[in-house]
């Protein structure tokens, strides 16, 4: 109710945002530095950079210091700086088959031209607590990084040369025998930008891309797991996942025809092959292919992307994930998480009218 | 820390309301679609702004593309000026723009609120901006965006009808209590936001124009002065509002407003106050008389 609560909402406010600093600072430890996250927390500050839209782990990184570590707060809070942010140009696509790879693998095919390459990865670690970590120093962490890097260095140690930059994507062969079908010519529109242009129902692939690509990492996952384990016909083999860095372009401001580039990015794609299908006009039948790229190192993510961009593109849809409102209304973490929390808001009016609904029809009854 | 140190320092960054001119334009433009086809959901592009989803960013947006220096701002929750969420809206427009604030409707130009109209009908060259949580009425009977558009584009409004019917058969009364369904302009039907059937008949024929703006969902839409809103009703079982009667403000007396049913925090025991807390205001202070119920 209003009247004391006039004065009282302002003061509450602002000891409730004391309240926050308060919390986050009254430890024994030491400020947590932007610097330790962004180098740290590599996966995190992937996932907020993805989530938020913006590729800076700057920003990411104090974000997620600002949000004590939430990751749909960090994300949120980038995603409200972003949108403060000129846009100045479009860029060039962004040619993920010169990328410099730092990981790569098929599960298509034990062999693959460029090679496969491990890289950083939790797959294959035993999920048994180190409690040395508990007890790192800098000695330990000075010592840990000479000893890799001097075995990096060693000729003798058995290290996979670095892959090509140039290589054929695993698709692509399938591709040039035939084995999968053509984009359809009506995704071959210009891009759309869902930031500056409202989304509307069916949305075109770059819009649906885009939507999954600032998605929510739990929500894509969620949604394309109900897609692998039954909802629908989604069973993936991964062509190819690779993660490393691609180098962002624009056409040259002033020299027609040329280009400049402004620096690179980390991305995750991953191109997943799934059933069988006989498409519309063309007499042999080929495999469908599902899309996912997002920013920074996030494999489930990716994975989930394509699955859902897959199950999107079904003939004939009858699984939530199969249903683009469905999966792209309800995995943006941003919305979701704001309407979700905006249920703590002071809803006395509305409820008034519910209790006299209510009461109103149990006199009905009587 | 001050909200203009969260904004961006002592080296003020942000553009006059926040939003850039070129979103502010795009918003208008949206608008101006909206107010030439009441009650039809205009989408506009919707950028994440520094408030939640959900927490009245639509609102927020058109009052933003539409403020200038000169504007008396408003900003109500639930009726009341004080409310938390009303609060923090009304600091950033502040820290934003500088506008001079009030409490009192009847001083403001623009009056944003969320669940409540000012118990004062507005008037003439006011504007009233609603927050929208879901725009769309049709969603009720059917999930689906592409559908709902059809059927509104198509003036195929029988499921809603019937859903109405079926409530009315199984309730003996519609159920519906806030964000009553109306028909805008004999076209459109069309969400009033989660404003109390209570409010509705200061919608139809107003003096004000009423611009809905939901962030989340990325649609605007308007209701132009002097345009036709009606609650869907029955020929035999009229539209009711909200049953007050014989009851009154146990603040200000009046006994023909919107009240609010609270419990007193020690003894527990009930009690009604006005929802629109600057009309309470006004009463309490001597400055109109208490409104007396006719209705009841």
């Amino acid at each position: 109710m209003g009247y004391v609560a006039v004065q009282g909402g302002i003061t509450a406010i602002e000891n409730s945002q004391k309240l926050n600093r308060y919390l986050r600072l009254r430890g024994t430890s030491s400020p947590l530095s932007v610097a330790q996250i962004m180098e740290q927390m590599g996966p995190l500050v992937d996932r907020v950079m993805s989530e938020g839209g913006l590729y800076s782990p700057f920003h990411a990184a104090l974000a997620l210091k600002q949000a004590s570590g939430d990751p749909l707060e960090a994300s949120f809070l980038v995603r409200a700086f972003r949108s403060t942010l000129r846009r100045m140009t479009d860029s060039l696509p962004v040619r993920t088959d010169q990328m410099r790879i730092l990981r790569r693998i098929s599960s298509a095919f034990k062999t693959i031209p460029g090679g496969q390459l491990l890289g950083s990865t939790s797959d294959y670690e035993q999920r048994i607590l180190d409690f040395s970590l508990a007890e790192e120093t800098e000695d330990v962490q000075e010592e840990a990084v000479r000893e890799f890097e001097e075995s990096a260095r060693s000729p003798t140690q058995d290290a996979a040369p670095l892959a090509p930059q140039d290589f054929v994507k695993v698709v692509d062969i399938l591709r040039a025998q035939g084995l999968v079908a053509p984009p359809p010519a009506t995704e071959q529109r210009p891009a759309m930008d869902i930031t500056q242009e409202s989304v509307e129902f069916p949305l075109g692939r770059s819009g649906r891309l885009q939507m999954l690509a600032r998605a929510e990492t739990g929500g894509v996952l969620a949604l394309a797991y109900s897609s692998m384990r039954g909802y629908g016909s989604v069973h993936p083999t991964i062509g190819e996942l690779r993660v490393g860095r691609v180098q962002v372009r624009i056409p040259h401001p002033f020299r027609a025809g040329e280009t400049v580039t402004l620096g690179s990015i980390v991305v995750t794609e991953v191109e997943i092959v799934a059933s069988v299908q006989r498409p519309e006009g063309e007499e042999k039948p080929t495999f469908s292919l599902g899309y996912g790229a997002c920013f920074g190192h996030n494999e489930v993510k990716a994975i989930s992307m394509a699955v859902l961009d897959r199950a999107m593109k079904s003939p004939s849809p009858h699984a939530p994930a199969e249903d683009q409102e469905f999966v792209l209304l309800h995995t943006d973490g941003i919305e979701s998480s704001g309407f979700c929390s905006h249920f703590k808001l002071p809803h006395y009016v509305t409820f008034q009218a519910d209790l006299d609904r209510l009461r109103d029809i149990r006199r009905n009854d009587e | 820390m001050s909200l203009k140190d969260l904004l961006g320092g002592p080296d003020f960054r942000y553009n006059f309301a926040f939003l850039d001119e070129g979103a502010k334009r795009e918003v208008r433009r949206a608008l101006l679609k909206a107010v030439a086809l009441p009650g039809h959901q205009v989408p506009f592009a919707s950028p994440e702004l520094p408030i939640a989803r959900g927490w009245g960013t639509g609102g927020l947006q058109v009052t933003m593309s539409l403020i200038g220096p000169d504007d008396v701002l408003k900003i109500i929750d639930q009726g009341c000026d004080g409310s938390v969420n009303a609060v923090n809206l009304r600091k950033l427009l502040v820290a934003t723009t500088g506008v001079r604030t009030t409490f009192d409707s009847r001083e403001a130009t623009l009056m944003q609120s969320r669940h409540r109209l000012p118990e004062i009908p507005m008037t003439e060259g006011q504007i009233a901006v609603l927050q929208v949580p879901l725009p769309e009425p049709l969603r009720l009977v059917e999930p689906s965006e592409v559908e709902t558009r059809r059927m509104h584009a198509e003036g195929d409004y029988a499921r809603m009808w019937v859903s109405l019917y079926e409530d009315v058969v199984q309730n003996g009364s519609v159920s519906l209590s806030w964000g009553y369904p109306c028909r805008v302009n004999d076209t459109y039907i069309m969400s009033p936001s989660p404003i109390p059937r209570w409010d509705l008949h200061m919608l139809h024929d107003s003096e004000h124009l009423t611009l809905l703006g939901a962030g989340r969902e990325k649609r605007v839409y308007a209701v132009p002065p002097h345009t036709s809103v009606r609650p869907l009703e029955f020929d035999d079982i009229p539209f009711t509002v909200e049953n007050f009667s014989g009851m009154a403000c146990a603040r200000c007396g009046s006994t023909d407003t919107f009240l609010d049913e609270i419990y007193d925090e020690k003894t527990g025991q009930p009690s009604r106050v006005c929802s629109d807390s600057g009309y309470c205001d006004l009463v309490t202070q001597g400055m109109i008389r208490a409104r007396q119920a006719a209705r009841a």
